[in-house]
């Protein structure tokens, strides 16, 4: 102890800068665990050779080539699963006590939602980023400007996931009840995305099935995403997507509706936050 | 004497289940108090309330003159809060763990480095900076967690059962530090505790049972309040010992386990004429100045264990 005790004056916390240190401890705790890495880099690897040299030879669809219609599917894939399974982390916060602290800090809510949701956006981007490097092998005509384009897109998806992790993952307890989620949540969302098989086309006679699949998919907000990153590797399409626009209206409200969702819920206590 | 916490009419309840009712009481600035309770006696309640971990639902708390519902983030600045539960990121070393508190209460730059060069003399753990707490022990960590709390330098330390799985030798340490810490730089302390004997360590303690405040004085006030002197009889039959006694003087002996207990002026003369009339019947007799815990059973008329 030493005479300075009590400082008069009251450090004020800049809340950017508290969402900066939230969201580098997130990185640092990802780098530290190591089958974490593991995961990150062997999942893109995985999916690389599985769709570039197995599922490539197969691929038939209306005159696009494999890399135009599964890759920008991929990319959102490992955003989607990467983004809103790095919010476990929240869980893991909560069960080790860490987020106590968090939440008696003189902070804004919205500065510790915005560290989580940059952390996880980032972790989801080294993964999907380094998808796309591999992807760049077999896709030789997206220009820089594309690959640019492509990243700062592939932030708004994975942002916009990430706060939905977040508001998932905020009333749970256990880490077990977020498998119950992917298979619930996160398969359809993935498989209704356009990444798996195009929107049944209205110019096209659908049937009752079709036309309600078509529903389905135009309301889930992945499929903007899968379009939207389609349509920034590829000038044009046979098979009916949304407009750019859009897609880059759909992501961005997604992602702004769901941070203040994000923001909303953490503002509330569970039963974790008490024991 | 100024007042550093001031609670008015506070109450609380989970669902059904009434934790605090009609809580009223002050905390005198620069004092180490105690929240004494029984498990399920409303102190945790008052601690989460009061490190503004959840929100107030009727009544009121001040700190330092600021209202926790509508100056939270003034209060939050002001205080620092210790949990039972470890609150410490085990991926992260001792000095990044401070870090990273640092940066939550906006400490930083020459003054983080003086601060955390402080702390960590002044607690002893300098040479684990760089070692992730996951592999410290328990002691280590809870002075890990104690120079968390008082990175931003509180005028209040708010800390939950200190001593819970601590060994008597760190928990020493640990009353020292937070003696100094008083004594040297004013900081008002509160502690919940179920320990009677970790209470003993407050300048003034307060008694919860069932959501309720029994009793908030010094130690020795408390003590005297219970009166004279407090005899302690261990034997076989304590049931009808008891009944022999009342009877033979006239007293209103206590029976708790097998054990009788008597509250009198003057006991020294009472132990020499029991043992004279049933030496034969009594293991142990113990003849002392009255405890917390007797203070416990003549407020509540409960044990303080039950």
């Amino acid at each position: 102890m030493s005479s300075s005790y009590p400082s008069g004056q009251l450090a004020i916390a800049s809340p950017w800068r508290v969402a900066f240190q939230l969201a580098k401890r997130e990185i640092v705790r990802f780098f530290r665990q190591k089958n974490r890495v593991v995961g990150a880099v062997g999942q893109p690897v995985l999916f690389w050779l599985l769709f570039g040299t197995g599922l490539n030879q197969s691929f038939q669809m209306q005159g696009q080539s494999f890399s135009e219609y599964y890759v920008p599917g991929t990319i959102v894939l490992i955003l989607l699963f990467t983004a809103i399974f790095s919010t476990i982390s929240i869980i893991e916060d909560r069960n080790e006590g860490f987020l106590q602290s968090v939440l008696v800090a003189p902070i804004p809510t919205w500065s510790m939602v915005l560290g989580k949701v940059l952390g996880g956006t980032l972790i989801a981007l080294i993964q999907a980023i380094l998808f796309l490097a591999l992807s760049l092998l077999l896709v030789s005509q997206i220009s820089v400007v594309g690959i640019a384009l492509s990243i700062v897109y592939m932030t708004l998806i994975a942002i916009g996931l990430t706060c939905l992790g977040f508001v998932l993952a905020w009333k749970l307890d256990s880490t077990q009840g977020f498998h119950a989620i992917m298979s619930v949540l996160l398969m359809p969302m993935w498989l209704l995305s356009g990444a798996f098989f195009p929107i049944p086309d209205v110019q096209t006679q659908l049937t009752m099935g079709e036309k309600i699949l078509r529903i389905v998919m135009l309301l889930n907000p992945t499929t903007y995403a899968v379009a939207g990153l389609r349509r920034v590797f590829i000038e044009q399409s046979n098979a009916w997507m949304p407009s750019v626009t859009l897609c880059w209206t759909v992501t961005i409200l997604f992602g702004s509706i769901m941070f203040a969702a994000a923001t909303a819920i953490a503002r509330t206590r569970t039963a974790g936050d008490l024991k | 004497m100024s007042v550093m916490v001031n609670v008015d009419s506070l109450s609380h309840r989970y669902g059904e289940r009434q934790a605090l009712s009609n809580l009223t009481l002050s905390v005198p600035d620069g004092e180490i108090f105690a929240v004494l309770g029984p498990n399920g006696g409303g102190k945790t309640t008052f601690f989460r309330l009061l490190s503004t971990l959840m929100p107030i639902q009727s009544g009121r708390i001040q700190v330092a003159n600021l209202d926790v519902t509508a100056q939270t983030h003034l209060v939050r600045q002001r205080i620092g809060v210790v949990f039972q539960s470890p609150s410490l990121d085990k991926k992260l070393t001792v000095l990044e763990n401070l870090r990273h508190q640092a940066s939550l209460y906006g400490i930083r730059g020459q003054l983080l480095r003086h601060r955390e060069a402080e702390l960590m003399r002044s607690l002893g753990i300098t040479d684990r900076a760089n070692e992730r707490t996951e592999k410290l022990s328990g002691g280590l960590r809870r002075r890990v967690e104690l120079a968390k709390g008082l990175l931003h330098h509180p005028q209040l330390l708010i800390l939950d059962e200190p001593s819970t799985g601590l060994d008597p030798g760190v928990r020493a340490d640990l009353w020292n530090y937070l003696g100094k810490l008083r004594n040297e730089a004013g900081v008002t302390i509160l502690f919940t505790t179920h320990l009677l004997e970790e209470a003993e360590r407050a300048d003034r303690i307060a008694i919860f049972h069932q959501g309720c405040l029994v009793a908030n004085d010094s130690p020795e006030n408390l003590r005297a309040s219970v009166g004279g002197d407090s005899i302690q009889i261990e034997c076989t039959e304590p049931q009808q010992l008891g009944e022999c006694i009342a009877a033979q003087f006239g007293l209103q002996p206590q029976v708790i386990d097998s054990t009788i207990r008597l509250e009198v002026p003057n006991g020294h003369r009472l132990v020499s004429e029991l043992m004279q009339q049933f030496g034969k019947r009594i293991h142990a007799i113990r003849l002392g100045k009255p405890s917390l815990e007797d203070v416990f059973i003549s407020k509540t008329g409960h044990h303080f264990w039950e």
